[in-house]
């Protein structure tokens, strides 16, 4: 079980993976699409390897409500649990 | 009267040099760019050919991380290529409506394709990666160089197995001259150096087997030939309508003077022994540049050293060039880079104008016993062109009988 600090530096890891943005611009209230200028294919690709490296299933449905880094790291929290 | 078209930019990535001027300084001294295989694969498949000729500068070296994510290797060059082209050509301004893209390839994106099938199978589904689609798609390399340069006159992907990049050069003249675009960014790419392709090629013996000496593989026109060595790279040409280009003062390297493509419809890999849809390519080329024979000092021959294809190309220059054939200085570059698939025609196009321009002809390597039925000139020691107006040729022939030739002059 990952701590909710611990899946944000996760997910950072992986949107930097991704995009090339800094770990530090990902922060809990930036919007996925809005602040981070990720789309759609990006998006997909990152909840994919988040699904793996935290071992959740994030379902396709659900992806269009995580607006935020937040909603994200609540999710994958709830979903471990 | 046609619309005069001129080069004005050139970029190339390739087993003998990362950008232009490193090309250019191998393929007048000869080097190879072959070189025995170090990954697992070779071994793990039991494949029966253990070298090719991989780009110098990976590709890795030159994009960032993040932007090479979303290309399949051969995108990848096909950009690095373009992108020096158009820093070449010095255009800072232009209306991007009038800016196209022709932009070829051979095979398209084989390494997307397959990791993807392996990951599908060895993961399932959910980890095929959502730009898989746009990564393997052949038009992907021309899509990826509209983008990065805001080409918006169109952008195609002629594909014509070995004759794509030189089918390219083609397009390019057609969209100046038909009046669809001002400047196109025409070349060519290839990352086929892949357990697959390598496999095939070979199961159809076109591949040299030579695993012991990889540097002295590919030896066109030598009686010693035992077939290609796969490349990979890509080369690129910015081609302006003249009028475009002095209103700009470019620098012009040269005139694409005509430009042909012919088929064959003789058989899907064997080239027509009597060279008859490559004679034709020839003399269409130099029909639509009005060149006489007397004109041509020097060929960029497609010779790809298998010990069938060489000869018929031979017989198609001296259909079409007459005695003057033996007049002409004769350049197999692939001696050197090996065989960039769909790419050969887009860098051979590079260093055909380079020939122009410098008034150079670039070297044969590996030439110690000429085949005695391809009497050719050919050049072995980098050579001097005349001075005066001069034209070269740079030949590609693809399977399924595609015959693509352009004709560069000096201007």
């Amino acid at each position: 079980m990952a701590s909710n600090e611990e899946i944000l530096a996760g997910l950072a890891e992986i949107v930097n993976e991704e995009t090339g943005l800094a770990p530090e611009a990902v922060e809990l209230d930036k919007s996925f699409t809005e602040d981070l200028d990720i789309d759609s294919i990006s998006m997909m690709t990152i909840v994919v390897n988040a699904e793996e490296k935290f071992g959740v299933r994030i379902p396709d449905e659900e992806v269009k409500n995580l607006k935020t880094v937040g909603d994200a790291v609540t999710f994958i929290s709830s979903a471990q649990a | 009267m046609a619309r005069k078209v001129v080069i004005t930019g050139l970029g190339a990535t390739t087993p003998i040099g990362g950008d232009v001027p490193t090309m250019w300084k191998n393929a007048l001294k000869g080097v190879s760019g072959a070189h025995t295989l170090e990954d697992d694969w070779v071994a793990k498949y039991e494949l029966p050919v253990h070298f090719a000729a991989r780009a110098s500068t990976p590709a890795l070296e030159v994009l960032s991380r993040v932007e090479a994510k979303r290309m399949d290797p051969s995108t990848q060059f096909g950009v690095i290529a373009a992108r020096e082209a158009w820093a070449d050509s010095g255009i800072t301004e232009i209306d991007h409506d009038r800016l196209a893209v022709a932009f070829a390839t051979g095979i398209g994106g084989v390494w997307t394709l397959l990791d993807a099938w392996d990951t599908l199978r060895e993961k399932g589904p959910r980890r095929v990666l959502p730009m898989t689609v746009p990564m393997l798609m052949p038009n992907g390399v021309a899509a990826a160089v509209s983008l990065d340069l805001g080409a918006r006159a169109g952008a195609h992907t002629p594909v014509s197995a070995c004759a794509s990049g030189t089918e390219a050069v083609h397009m390019g003249l057609d969209l100046i001259r038909s009046g669809k675009a001002d400047v196109v960014v025409c070349g060519g790419a290839e990352a086929a150096i892949h357990p697959m392709p390598i496999a095939a090629f070979s199961s159809m013996q076109a591949l040299s087997r030579r695993n012991d000496d990889p540097e002295h593989a590919s030896r066109p026109y030598d009686l010693g030939r035992d077939g290609f060595v796969m490349g990979e790279g890509a080369g690129a040409l910015v081609i302006e309508a003249e009028e475009h280009a002095l209103a700009r003062g470019a620098r012009i390297y040269a005139e694409l003077a005509g430009t042909s493509v012919t088929a064959d419809a003789y058989h899907i890999t064997a080239p027509d022994p009597q060279g008859l849809g490559a004679t034709r390519a020839l003399k269409a080329a130099m029909f639509d540049g009005r060149i006489q024979a007397e004109d041509v000092v020097h060929v960029n021959a497609h010779a790809t050293s298998t010990p069938v294809g060489d000869k018929p190309e031979y017989t198609a220059l001296k259909a079409s060039l007459g005695k003057h054939v033996d007049s002409v200085a004769v350049s197999a570059t692939k001696s050197q880079m090996g065989h960039l698939l769909g790419a050969s025609g887009a860098v051979e196009a590079v260093l055909t104008v380079l020939a122009v321009y410098e008034r150079k002809a670039p070297v044969t390597i590996n030439l110690e016993n000429q085949d005695p039925e391809i009497p050719l000139d050919v050049v072995t020691t980098a050579r001097d062109l005349p001075a005066g107006s001069i034209t070269a040729l740079s030949n590609s022939f693809g399977f399924g009988g595609h015959n693509a030739v352009i004709a560069v002059r000096s201007v």
